[in-house]
């Protein structure tokens, strides 16, 4: 916390970036060290083959799906929220995505249409979500447990518990080349992470988000307008699902009902060990991509020396619990 | 009456956090059958003192003897076994849970009770200590009222059969009536021989309650006094180390034309409102807890909707539905409960300050951090907030630091009309006098003002015309030459408006 009068004036002159760091990911120190010891086990353990730069490529890849699920997941948590429809949904973007264009509708027009299905299908799901919670009044995690249900129904409905293939050679190419010798999965892993930073930061939608999630009353009385600003909130949460489909079908070439199943957990883990409160009112995008790191990271070092993911999966635990647990010392110390 | 035994003697205590000395040497005595009063300013260590006795803190230097056996409290466990209770402000009431349960939350049978019998014991309880038309025993947690939260906490204590209750702001949360159950109480308790402290800012409170009188200021121990022996002036002067000699600094303002009208307004709050306030007046409304004062700036401000009659901003009729267009309308409202409505506590000045006007100090969506930082200076140095810097959460700030955010964020948006519901509550005399300045000067600027408040001499001091309600109406309006509490008082009681 910066408590010197200084830097109201020093603010300003340093660059975004080191205020970027500076900021979320400085108060997120404890993290980066886990992540180093992570790759200092990695390293010693596996070798050559775990400190390569196609390795950690491979890491960040892995990371980069459930990490835009995450960003969107920040901000409803941020918001007083949750939403556990995110996996299915990115699932049923899926299907519906590849549906489009195997059943010809789209096939004399360009792949965009796909991206454009698969972004438009998290949005309406996420308006769904939106208009049930701020305008139905339904509690968020039951609003959204409903629909991680029946979008995963409609997923197997819609394409009849079979797999889809995308074989469409100019999606195919355009999202599984490489920009700079970084994959473009990647890439928009790190669009959308500069995009969720902003807009969390720099922005009156992102100032309003943390407002709602730390004083909803105050919220309103200050004259935001509560209830539409929270379906805002689940829209982009499922947009992010959205493109997150559109990364999956690029990474698997299919479109099927199963795609994200358990997503949403790993995407609440990522985050709340990141240091948004579950509670709303406090969030941080580099916290976020920082939890999501860790146990990608935690899942290479685990598969590099051949140990289960039954193992993964207890270790994953433990960090969940360790990670609140050291982030509530903090939080305690520096209010104390 | 100074030979009653000293049941709790606190002698030097000290207690620092991380660079930040909370206390230096505080000495207090308690006396079994004594009431003795713990004042000073918001920050002057209160608060870190009853944690230190409730076992919260550990002091880092100091003794503390009950009955003259030095003793150490780990934790809230140990005082309670030593017969102590400190009486929390802001209770934790379980929800689910009828009165009964709550009070007796802490010594109900570890498997099995028998809920007929509590219930009669509880109710046996409430009408020993008088309070048993005040509150029913069956009746849940979340049906509560502030000030009935506030008596099941007090009950949970005596039925405890302590030998030294703490009481940290009682009435802060309570309305006449319950104030004057909650006295008797205290009477009964020290005519028990029980030994109470009790934390206040209400002078009369003190001079009506108390034996003796402890001041602390910025954690030191500035003295006791004997209240036979000392009178407000005095007092004030130990707290605040200097001379208040105009506490109300009030000038009446030139009047300009009427900015804010209500035509017969009502909702299931109130009935038949006609209220105005023209430019650079300051409008006191009074009446008691219950008679509908929040709930008239309430929906002023929009947050609840208007049923009848119109509002009137500016000779235009704002048809107002949520707090956005009362906003629109130019009204600012600061309401009762700062911490749970008004404040993000997790913010920082900055943040909170900016909260309403954000969009005119951005460019698109984008918020101008220069310009935000910009706003915060400019109301920290005006309303002379004190925070180490703009970046602060406002959490740490004291209350009347906190309320000062509050009133910069609506400054902020050069309102018309400015809604003050107890502005000065759980503030410090320093602050208050600080607040009521700022009230001053604004009116004029030329702003209407509207301060609601339980403290009698704070409405006559502040205001141009007095408004009091009761049962949701307004019973009568005074000037300021006709008003007087006893005449305020007449009006806030008149229950025929109700009929």
């Amino acid at each position: 916390m910066s408590t010197h009068a200084a830097d109201i004036h020093d603010g300003d002159t340093r660059p975004v970036l080191s205020r970027m760091l500076g900021g979320s990911a400085g108060r997120s120190l404890g993290l980066v060290i886990a992540l180093v010891a992570l790759f200092i086990v990695g390293t010693i353990t596996a070798g050559d083959r775990f400190a390569s730069f196609d390795n950690i490529l491979t890491i960040i890849r892995f990371a980069s799906i459930i990490g835009v699920i995450s960003i969107g997941m920040t901000f409803v948590i941020t918001a007083g929220g949750i939403d556990l429809s995110v996996g299915s949904v990115m699932g049923l973007a899926t299907v519906v995505s590849t549906l489009s264009w195997v059943q010809n509708f789209a096939s004399s027009s360009s792949w965009i249409v796909m991206v454009v299905v698969a972004l438009a299908v998290g949005g309406a799901a996420g308006l769904i979500n939106g208009i049930v919670i701020a305008y139905g009044n339904v509690v968020a995690f039951i609003a959204t447990l409903a629909m991680l249900v029946a979008s995963r129904g409609l997923a197997e409905v819609l394409a009849n518990r079979t797999t889809q293939i995308v074989n469409e050679p100019g999606f195919l190419g355009a999202m599984r080349g490489e920009l700079i010798g970084v994959p473009i999965l990647i890439w928009i892993f790190v669009l959308v992470v500069i995009a969720g930073w902003f807009l969390l930061n720099r922005t009156t939608f992102g100032r309003r988000t943390v407002a709602i999630g730390g004083n909803l009353e105050a919220a309103r009385l200050a004259g935001i307008k509560v209830k539409r600003h929270l379906m805002y909130v689940y829209i982009l949460a499922g947009l992010t699902s959205g493109i997150a489909a559109v990364m999956m079908l690029a990474r698997t070439t299919a479109g099927t009902s199963t795609h994200g199943t358990l997503y949403e957990l790993d995407a609440i883990a990522a985050v709340v060990v990141g240091g948004t409160l579950l509670i709303g009112g406090r969030g941080t995008i580099m916290g976020t991509v920082l939890g999501v790191l860790i146990f990608s990271t935690l899942t290479n070092v685990f598969t590099q020396n051949n140990l289960s993911t039954s193992v993964q999966a207890i270790a994953k635990g433990a960090i969940i619990v360790v990670a609140v647990m050291l982030q509530q010392r903090f939080a305690n110390r520096s209010r104390k | 009456m100074t030979h009653e035994p000293i049941a709790l003697r606190a002698t030097g205590i000290t207690k620092s956090f991380g660079p930040v000395r909370a206390l230096r040497g505080v000495e207090l005595e308690l006396r079994s059958g004594e009431v003795t009063a713990l004042m000073g300013e918001n920050g002057a260590g209160k608060s870190t003192l009853l944690k230190i006795l409730n076992g919260d803190f550990r002091p880092d230097d100091g003794v503390l003897s009950i009955d003259g056996v030095p003793t150490v409290f780990g934790d809230p466990a140990d005082s309670r076994a030593a017969g102590l209770r400190v009486i929390a402000q802001e209770p934790e009431i379980i929800a689910a849970v009828s009165v009964a349960e709550n009070i007796f939350v802490g010594s109900l049978g570890s498997v099995a009770y028998n809920r007929k019998a509590l219930l009669r014991r509880t109710r046996d309880e409430l009408k020993r200590w008088g309070f048993d038309r005040t509150i029913r025993a069956e009746a849940l947690g979340s049906e509560l009222s502030p000030a009935q939260r506030q008596i099941v906490e007090i009950m949970r204590a005596v039925v405890s059969k302590p030998r030294i209750i703490c009481f940290d702001e009682p009435t802060s949360s309570l309305g006449d009536d319950e104030v004057t159950l909650l006295f008797a109480l205290i009477r009964q308790l020290q005519a028990e021989g029980i030994a109470v402290a009790y934390v206040s800012h209400r002078m009369g409170e003190i001079f009506k309650l108390a034996d003796r009188i402890t001041v602390l200021r910025d954690g030191s121990f500035v003295g006791t006094q004997l209240v036979a022996e000392t009178n407000h002036d005095e007092l004030v002067r130990m707290m605040v180390g200097r001379d208040l000699s105009q506490f109300f600094h009030r000038e009446p303002a030139p009047l300009g034309k009427t900015v804010l009208e209500l035509r017969n307004v009502g909702n299931q709050y109130v009935d038949g409102i006609d209220l105005t306030v023209r430019a650079g007046e300051v409008v006191g409304v009074a009446g008691l807890v219950g008679a509908g004062r929040s709930e008239l700036m309430k929906t002023i401000a929009g947050d609840y909707q208007v049923a009848t009659g119109e509002i009137v901003v500016d000779d235009h009729v704002w048809r107002i539905r949520q707090p956005a267009d009362s906003i629109r309308a130019g009204i600012g409202f600061a309401p009762e409960e700062r911490k749970a409505e008004a404040l993000l506590l997790q913010r920082s000045v900055r943040d909170n300050a900016a909260l309403v006007v954000l969009r005119s100090l951005s460019r698109w969506i984008f918020v101008s951090s220069r310009a935000e930082r910009a706003l915060a200076k400019t109301y920290i140095d005006r309303l002379r907030i004190r925070t180490p810097s703009a970046e602060q959460m406002v959490g740490n700030l004291s209350g009347g630091n906190q309320q000062k955010v509050v009133l910069a964020r609506w400054l902020a948006t050069t309102p018309k009309v400015l809604l003050l519901d107890e502005p000065t509550r759980g503030i410090d005399v320093g602050a208050k006098s600080e607040i009521y300045a700022i009230i001053d000067e604004l009116a004029h600027q030329g702003v209407a003002v509207i301060v609601v408040s339980s403290e009698l001499p704070e409405v006559l001091g502040v205001s141009d015309r007095i408004y009091v309600m009761a049962a949701g109406r307004i019973s009568g309006e005074l000037t300021r030459s006709e008003a007087s509490e006893e005449r305020i008082l007449a009006l806030a009681m008149d229950e025929d408006v109700a009929a």
